[in-house]
């Protein structure tokens, strides 16, 4: 059994998910491969050598792969894992996995399993479905085995002990059919939502983007990184990369705070495997309440100011 | 210039789904189904791109038994041209839905093809990607904005630290984000002239396809149950459970 990890980094430095992706390579197969794919990532993949359970560093630095497009990476990964013997493919199921593993998959004529939270066997993983209302084990037979998965369920690998050897790859997939042109990125000082120990979130009861301010000072005091449900997202009140939910991002961190959310089912399958929920909302009879470990009935605008004074 | 929209059929998304006591699968039997969201922003988009005089065409596709034309009905009732109905006793899995999709893109030949970037009910969000792949196609995914030009689109992409802007040529696939646009009503006469539009039926063989997958089913069950805790009477009591009881402050 030989494992194949895509690294997911900025190409500078190695983003947590990849750590964590690791640990359920390490649950498969001891024999893992990390491959480094980006532009100018020399220091990405130094830092990879390191990780005590990558066996081997691929690195492919060239400028095709240096903005992650799916056609180029995609291409990239599969004829690696037709020139390799790779009996498993795992990428986190970041937006950036999501877009390039199906391609992968397709390339190689194999099925994906989407979005893992649990390593049964080699072949049998769950995954969670109907926005995690539901679990299902599903068995892949296809030789290689494709696999997304969600950072959250797993704890991180060691980054430190490690001494892979690096290997440059010299082939290049550059397609000329899509190219980048350009990104906008939320600029924050706050840890990064979907690795944050805390999470602090607004929903439509904000009732308006100033109002975050609110949940922001509060956030700083706690160490916490600042979410929204879909309706403040879709209210303009906050930008869409802070949006919790199935159709956002998937967070589990120690404690969540749900400030003005009722607790939509599609809001729920971004956080309701976090440690510890507290729901605070004016209206008692909001789903939310269901889930939570603590809940607070009052108005969040007495509250959040309340919050940042006596923490 | 032409442009295809496939959608899907699931559980309407307000129904809280039910595991089936035997394990084997969710309880469909008697729920409500309708167009999966990101498909019907999907329609949306191109029927947008139709009255802005970019499309001439709006072609949609669904894959399932004969339930899904219902759907196809709806979609044909927002404003697509005409339907092809692939049936198929199940839903198969996402490689073979886009071996299917392929098949009818040949036969099409569409300049741009939009998918909505996930269905509710599997949440695999794979087709879209599995589609570029097999026709050898450029991917803008996660749309949350599409503008057209000169033989290419240019595609603003939802990832995680914001957006991206990719330049595709055509054709092109594009999955929908939910942010791209927000689908109109069909109205009640719309709804009667989508009865009178073109819907024609095609099997996997007419398109040379065979439906398997390696990926198997083996069981289904409700997710771990989360009780409700206690309620606090205030601020203060909050902060003492977090940092005394739950030790998470």
């Amino acid at each position: 059994m030989s494992i194949l990890v895509i690294a997911e980094h900025d190409n500078q430095a190695l983003n947590p998910a990849t750590l964590k992706t690791l640990a359920a390579a390490e649950q498969i197969g001891s024999d893992i491969t990390l491959l480094v794919a980006g532009e100018s990532c020399q220091s990405v993949a130094d830092e990879a050598a390191n990780v005590a359970v990558v066996k081997r560093v691929l690195l492919a630095d060239n400028a095709a792969y240096g903005h992650q497009l799916a056609e180029n990476l995609g291409a990239l990964v599969a004829q690696l894992a037709k020139q390799g013997d790779y009996s498993h493919i795992l990428a986190p199921a970041t937006t950036t996995g999501k877009n390039f593993m199906p391609r992968v998959a397709a390339l190689l004529d194999v099925g994906q399993v989407s979005d893992i939270i649990t390593v049964e066997s080699e072949d049998t993983f769950k995954r969670p479905i109907y926005a995690g209302n539901a679990i299902a084990t599903v068995q892949s037979g296809d030789a290689i085995k494709v696999i997304t998965v969600r950072a959250t369920a797993f704890d991180a690998v060691a980054a430190q002990g490690g001494s892979a050897a690096v290997d440059a790859v010299d082939a290049v997939q550059s397609s000329d059919k899509s190219s980048f042109v350009g990104e906008q990125l939320a600029a924050s000082e706050r840890p990064e939502l979907t690795a944050a120990e805390v999470v602090i979130s607004g929903g439509r009861g904000m009732q308006n983007g100033d109002n975050f301010k609110l949940l922001e000072a509060v956030a700083d005091k706690l160490g916490a990184a600042v979410g929204a449900s879909r309706a403040a997202v879709d209210a303009g009140f906050v930008p869409n990369d802070m949006q919790v939910g199935q159709t956002g991002k998937i967070v589990a961190p120690q404690l969540y705070i749900a400030v003005g959310i009722s607790g939509a089912i599609q809001h729920l399958a971004g956080m309701k495997d976090s440690k510890v929920i507290v729901a605070i909302n004016k209206d008692e009879d909001a789903p939310i309440f269901q889930v939570a470990d603590y809940g607070l009935v009052a108005d969040l605008f007495d509250v959040l100011p309340a919050l940042e004074s006596k923490l | 210039m032409k442009v295809l929209v496939a959608v899907k059929r699931v559980i309407d998304y307000n129904v809280k789904v039910r595991v089936k006591p035997d394990q084997s699968d969710v309880d469909l039997a008697n729920v409500k189904m309708a167009l999966n969201p990101f498909c019907e922003i999907a329609v949306e988009e191109a029927v947008r791109l139709k009255e802005q005089g970019i499309a001439d065409e709006v072609v949609v596709v669904s894959i399932g038994p004969k339930a899904v034309q219902e759907q196809l009905r709806t979609a044909l009732a927002l404003g697509a041209d005409r339907a092809i109905h692939v049936e198929h006793d199940s839903m198969p899995d996402s490689l073979s839905v886009a071996k299917l999709l392929k098949g009818v893109v040949e036969k099409e030949q569409p300049q741009l093809v939009i998918l909505g970037k996930q269905s509710i009910d599997s949440d695999n969000n794979q087709a879209g990607q599995m589609l570029g792949a097999l026709t050898d196609m450029p991917q803008g995914t996660f749309a949350s904005k599409v503008s057209l030009a000169d033989g290419s689109v240019e595609v603003t992409r939802e990832v995680d630290g914001g957006l991206q802007t990719v330049k595709l040529q055509l054709p092109a696939i594009v999955t929908t984000d939910l942010r791209l646009n927000e689908p109109r009503y069909a109205k009640l006469p719309d709804i009667m002239k989508a009865k009178r539009k073109p819907l024609e039926t095609l099997s996997a063989d007419d398109l040379g396809v065979t439906i398997s997958s390696n990926i198997k089913l083996l069981k289904v069950e409700p997710p771990a149950e989360r009780s409700a805790g206690v309620k606090v009477a205030d601020v203060d009591e909050l902060i003492d459970k977090l940092k005394n009881e739950a030790k998470v402050l």
